[in-house]
């Protein structure tokens, strides 16, 4: 065990694991976390608490981990690169470590101009890589990136997220690779729609026995609307949702059970595709449908140890 | 070259409302190829404030000069005596012409007409784009030649970020992504290799970050007894 | 005190521009400003710093008179002008001036109602915007 996570226990355990996201509030009060960890503990072995997701200000993803512990759900923070040079990164995992959080997602981050504070000045001192490249470096050996040592070095278990959709495509299995090298124990990918494009990466990820090396979980968006597929169609770049997941959405008569159909079906789909170990549920703005997308996936009850 | 634009007119007109007698200087350098602050500018700048002065009723004077490079103080102490005759002088250089005036002449006011931006090439007539920010540690040979850090919105170093679309920039769909650039480029190179490696976290203390840099040829600077010659001879 | 004529700069290119301006001289049409043709030998030739040196040096209005687009003598002389033109334009709109003191058209030399018709929608310019100036502020 590197961290003793939950999360870490259900991949050790070879079950099928579901992790689903927690988006926090663009304020500062802590009530929307709690009565998301309230509705939602027992459906998901973990929940992401986002980073200043599109660059937009809300609570932060390491306080939001530890109001989500104090109801019993287990986090995994997200750390992007964008606003914390290397100094604030180390130290905020040193931080969450302390504050017992043992799940940390590494990502560069969504760039500021999407965001609603486009004056800010990007950081970008790591990139996501390099950033598991140091995490890693500070559990196993307690050493900084600037060769400092660290006493009591943080306990955390670390994951990676993946674009298999984002091109150059043949490029997408060599920097799962690199994450790998890098030091990630978990990768959860992009909302998956096109399901072949997704196989295909999965043929090289298993090809290169990388599916051995890391639990790879598969990402997925339940839809409300036929505009929201469109939208991330158009809109999203690194995005690939075929025409005829639009179609369906905009055919049928009751968007939204069409799109909680499409989304179970997605896993059943997934949970039989060797090398993936599990699924990610985000669930943007609508965290309300986790529990009985979980459950009509045949996903309950979550394994506890 | 350095790449920069004048500023939109109404900021340099608030900019120098208050003073009487000034003196715009352009450069013939890198402003000038890029259109920003040659000769032609400064003109056309001046031309321009005059019209605005005459339809509002305010009375300025103005006087326009080029100089070689008006980052290199031997090129602005040519125009010297227009620079402490003046109030005020506008530079249409980069900022380093500015700054070299104000150096030079503590005790005057040396304002910028142009925002600096880029360290950039001409792509076609009227276009230029950034392709250097001098992180001062090169390491375009192991990119297929393209800079990461200058052409990709997050500098990344380790291939292209997910949100690479159609080998375009999430940032701005208009501009190619540097990483799906760089991919390509050395897959023609026969040197995909390169871009399989973890990069390491780069050490920014060779760029800006390091605070501000000083590169010093020995063997070109002077010695104190050269400087002490030098300046007898002006 | 009668108001003052309103002053305008045209220039005009020596291939189709300044035939419409002989043919209406040779009808016998008068204008109540005061016109004055610089003729060039093609507008792709007019630098903005000439346009702004007429604003300066007492002209209300400018206008920049050269072939058809497709019919330029020169090929593509007119389309340059114009974006010359569109520069200072930009200028002046920066600097707080009304754009439209400065204006770009085409013509052909068989349009000869096209010079009468460009003077007079310049004159509607400046007496919509007043002289550029104060009367006798001219440097």
């Amino acid at each position: 065990m590197k961290a003793g996570s939950n999360l870490e226990r259900v991949f050790e355990s070879g079950k099928f694991v579901v992790t689903a996201e927690i988006g926090p509030p663009q304020s500062a009060n802590p009530e929307p976390l709690v009565h998301h960890a309230k509705m939602l503990k027992g459906y998901a072995d973990a929940f992401n608490l986002t980073d200043n997701q599109t660059a937009v200000v809300r609570l932060s993803s390491i306080a939001s981990a530890a109001i989500v512990m104090r109801e019993g759900v287990e986090p995994v923070i997200q750390m992007t690169c964008r606003d914390r040079n290397r100094i604030a990164l180390q130290s905020d995992l040193l931080g969450a470590s302390a504050l017992g959080v043992r799940n940390v997602l590494c990502l560069t981050g969504d760039h500021q101009i999407f965001g609603n504070e486009k004056g800010a000045k990007s950081v970008f001192d790591f990139d996501s890589i390099s950033e598991l490249q140091v995490f890693d470096r500070l559990r196993r050996e307690g050493k900084q990136v600037g060769g400092g040592e660290i006493k009591d070095p943080p306990k955390v278990y670390l994951g990676c997220a993946e674009n298999p959709f984002a091109t150059p495509y043949e490029f997408r299995a060599s920097r799962l690779a690199k994450k790998v090298a890098a030091g990630a124990d978990f990768c959860q990918t992009q909302a998956i729609f096109d399901m072949d494009l997704f196989e295909k990466w999965m043929d090289e990820v298993r090809s290169r026995g990388l599916d051995k090396k890391i639990h790879i979980l598969a990402g997925v968006i339940p839809m409300k609307t036929a505009g929201a597929a469109r939208y991330m169609k158009n809109k999203v770049p690194g995005m690939i949702v075929p025409n005829h997941i639009i179609d369906r959405m905009k055919n049928a008569k009751d968007s939204k059970e069409e799109g909680i159909r499409l989304c179970v079906e997605q896993i059943e789909t997934l949970k039989k595709m060797k090398g993936v170990h599990g699924i990610h549920i985000m669930a943007v703005m609508w965290e309300d449908i986790v529990p009985r997308i979980v459950e009509e996936a045949g996903l309950l009850p979550r394994p506890t140890f | 070259m350095i790449v920069a634009k004048r500023k939109p007119l109404g900021e340099i007109a608030d900019m120098i409302a208050p003073y009487k007698k000034i003196t715009v200087i352009g450069c013939r350098s890198c402003v000038a190829i890029c259109l920003a602050g040659g000769e032609k500018e400064v003109k056309m700048l001046v031309s321009a404030l005059k019209v605005k002065n005459k339809k509002e009723g305010r009375k300025q004077q103005f006087e326009a000069l080029v100089v070689e490079r008006q980052c290199e103080k031997e090129w602005i102490q040519e125009v010297e005596d227009k620079i402490l005759d003046s109030d005020l002088v506008l530079s249409m250089a980069c900022s380093l012409g500015a700054q070299t005036i104000g150096d030079n002449y503590p005790h005057k006011l040396a304002f910028p007409a142009l925002n600096t931006g880029i360290f950039g090439v001409p792509e076609e007539q009227g276009v230029w784009s950034e392709k250097c920010v001098g992180c001062g540690n090169c390491i375009i040979h192991t990119t297929g030649g393209i800079c990461p850090i200058a052409r990709c919105a997050k500098s990344m170093l380790n291939g292209p970020c997910g949100g690479s679309s159609d080998g375009h920039c999430e940032v701005n769909l208009e501009i190619d992504c540097a990483w799906y650039a760089i991919h390509e480029r050395l897959k023609l190179q026969n040197r995909l290799e390169l871009i399989e490696q973890v990069s390491a976290p780069k050490d920014w203390s060779t760029s800006h970050s390091g605070g501000r840099r000083t590169y010093v040829r020995e063997d070109a600077k002077l010695t104190q007894h050269q400087k002490k010659g030098k300046g007898a001879v002006r | 005190m009668t108001p003052r004529r309103p002053k305008i700069v045209g220039f005009c290119c020596e291939r189709h521009g300044l035939d419409s301006p002989v043919a209406a001289a040779k009808s016998g049409i008068t204008y109540d400003a005061s016109v004055r043709i610089i003729d060039v030998p093609c507008t792709g030739r007019v630098d903005g710093l000439h346009i702004l040196k007429a604003l300066e040096d007492g002209a209300d209005a400018v206008f920049v008179l050269g072939c058809l687009e497709k019919n330029c003598y020169y090929d593509t002389g007119s389309i340059e002008g114009r974006k010359r033109v569109e520069h200072v334009r930009s200028m002046l709109e920066e600097a707080g001036i009304e754009k439209e003191r400065v204006e770009m058209f085409n013509t052909s030399s068989t349009m000869t109602w096209r010079f009468p018709e460009i003077v007079s929608k310049m004159c509607d310019v400046v007496n919509r915007l007043g002289p550029l100036g104060k009367e006798g502020d001219e440097q």
